[in-house]
């Protein structure tokens, strides 16, 4: 296979890989950051202690952890024909990706919170600021170091997922690697689609790294 | 200016606060003295009720925080101002960030938070570190900023827990002179607690000691001179071992007690022992004396009669 010919097929998969990172990890972390700050403010000495819906969230969270990322992607075939009318292709693919996403994003929040001082919490309890405030301007704030390091994380595990999803006709870049490199024996492009993912999620975490250097003050 | 009455705290079995009644003056800078574990940290917590306690009615700048609703008790804690052991400061904000956040909970406009934290700033002197984040100030830089941000709502009374016990001497005492200043100034009514009895001496008009949940002691630190048998006023000013023939009295407002005493009742006065530093910028302590002549007698009763003595060895 020549250049010429890889060239089309590689950038059609990155497009695709861009696209189902993309949308997911936007709907990962719109879904994942408030479940996170749920996980960390219900626990006994949070924000708002309720032990109970604690244990409910954590149960949830735990078990959409522990599913394979290929079963829980078939598993959630219904949902996804609800929400966007197809159970094939590259925005099909969107929703088992956040599904998957979330509650490993969550717990990843709900560590970065955890980081941050019991003391500068009280103090600002101190001077009168509600709850909303403390989460917001105080919490997220402080954490905010931690949030990115952790949505590096996830972006990164999100690209790993995208590979399988394939199965669900999602294409990208691990779709083009099953089906050109392993199916049809076209070593070369296998080689070089691996090259790419490389370089993708050495971006990916590089640029994580230096954002979360930029906003870190400690 | 602070009441508090009958408070009661347990944590499951351990009592943290067994009825404690303590009342600090308008302008009156207050010190609660007690080891760790004396609960004297639950007390500071249980003003501001960042602690509920079980039982008990804690009034401030005559509200009565206890009977407060959530968000009245929000608006009540803006007007005191708190400054804590590790600072506490907001390490993703500048010096002037963490001074304005209070004024960002008030709800400030922007023009006039900037205003007050310049104003801020200037007071405690680090006018020139607004834009600095706290991971680049020293301890002593830190708690200045602390400071700033605890009374930049312009609170009427300021707690402070163990505020200079993570610094090291020298800085200790700057910010104690920075509180007693601010207690000049702005006629700030401050209620602290301490483990450290120079802290106390350096900057308290009254001072208390917790131990097991409860004031064991409290009152004016003359008054606790005066007073036989204070425990308080033992620690602070220890004397050694009396000697047979001498009396110990206490030295607050009379500087001149010696002089006076001598050409008054025509003796000789000797001082055996003595403890005497500047309490709140005043020389203040207790001197063990050993009074000689026919006039003995008289002097003895002239100290019993004001009240200054304390106690007597002959």
């Amino acid at each position: 296979m020549t250049w010429s010919e890889m060239s089309p097929l590689l950038w059609e998969a990155t497009g695709q890989t861009a696209v189902m990172v993309g949308w997911s990890t936007l709907f990962t972390v719109l879904f994942g950051l408030p479940l996170g700050v749920c996980l960390a403010g219900t626990d006994r000495g949070g924000l708002f202690p309720a032990p109970a819906v604690r244990r409910v969230l954590g149960l949830v969270v735990n078990v959409g952890r522990s599913v394979p990322f290929i079963v829980l992607m078939i598993a959630v075939i219904p949902v996804t024909r609800v929400l966007t009318g197809t159970t094939i292709g590259t925005a099909a693919a969107v929703v088992p990706l956040t599904i998957g996403a979330v509650p490993f994003f969550a717990r990843l929040v709900e560590t970065a919170l955890r980081e941050v001082g019991r003391d500068v919490v009280q103090a600002a309890e101190a001077m009168g600021a509600g709850r909303v405030t403390i989460v917001t301007r105080v919490l997220l704030a402080e954490a905010l170091p931690g949030l990115v390091a952790g949505l590096t994380v996830t972006v990164v595990t999100l690209i790993s997922y995208s590979a399988m999803a394939g199965v669900i006709g999602g294409g990208g870049l691990g779709d083009l690697a099953v089906r050109y490199g392993y199916q049809r024996f076209e070593t070369t492009l296998m080689v070089v689609t691996v090259v790419v993912l490389v370089v993708v999620v050495q971006l990916a975490q590089t640029l994580g790294d230096a954002v979360a250097r930029r906003l870190s003050h400690r | 200016m602070i009441t508090v009455s009958g408070l009661r705290k347990a944590y499951g079995d351990v009592v943290a606060l067994d009825g404690v009644d303590l009342h600090v003056g308008k302008g009156e800078v207050f010190g609660v003295l007690g080891r760790s574990g004396a609960g004297k940290s639950t007390l500071l917590r249980c003003v501001n009720l960042l602690e509920r306690p079980d039982e008990g009615v804690v009034t401030v700048d005559g509200r009565e925080l206890t009977d407060l609703g959530a968000t009245d008790l929000r608006r009540a804690r803006q007007r005191i101002g708190m400054i804590h052991q590790h600072f506490a400061l907001l390490s993703s904000r500048t010096v002037a960030g963490n001074v304005a956040f209070p004024l960002e909970v008030m709800g400030v406009g922007r023009a006039a938070r900037a205003r007050r934290v310049a104003e801020m700033l200037d007071l405690v002197g680090l006018a020139d570190r607004a834009g600095a984040y706290p991971a680049q100030l020293s301890g002593g830089q830190k708690q200045r900023v602390g400071i700033a941000r605890a009374l930049a709502a312009e609170p009427s009374v300021l707690l402070s827990d163990e505020a200079t016990s993570a610094l090291d001497p020298a800085t200790t005492q700057s910010i104690l002179a920075l509180l007693r200043r601010l207690n000049r100034e702005l006629g700030l009514t401050i209620l602290l607690i301490t483990h450290e009895m120079d802290v106390i001496k350096a900057v308290c008009d009254s001072a208390a000691i917790m131990s097991d949940g409860r004031i064991a002691e409290a009152g004016r630190i003359p008054d606790l001179l005066a007073t036989p048998g204070s425990r308080l006023a033992a620690e602070l000013f220890p004397l050694p071992p009396a000697e047979p023939g001498t009396v110990t009295v206490a030295l607050a407002a009379d500087q001149a007690l010696l002089s006076r005493l001598a050409r008054a009742h025509d003796v000789d006065v000797a001082i055996a022992a003595g403890a005497v530093e500047q309490v709140a910028g005043v020389p203040a302590g207790r001197l063990r004396l050993r009074i000689t002549g026919t006039g003995t007698a008289a002097a003895l009763a002239d100290l019993r009669e004001r009240g200054l003595l304390v106690e007597e060895d002959a």
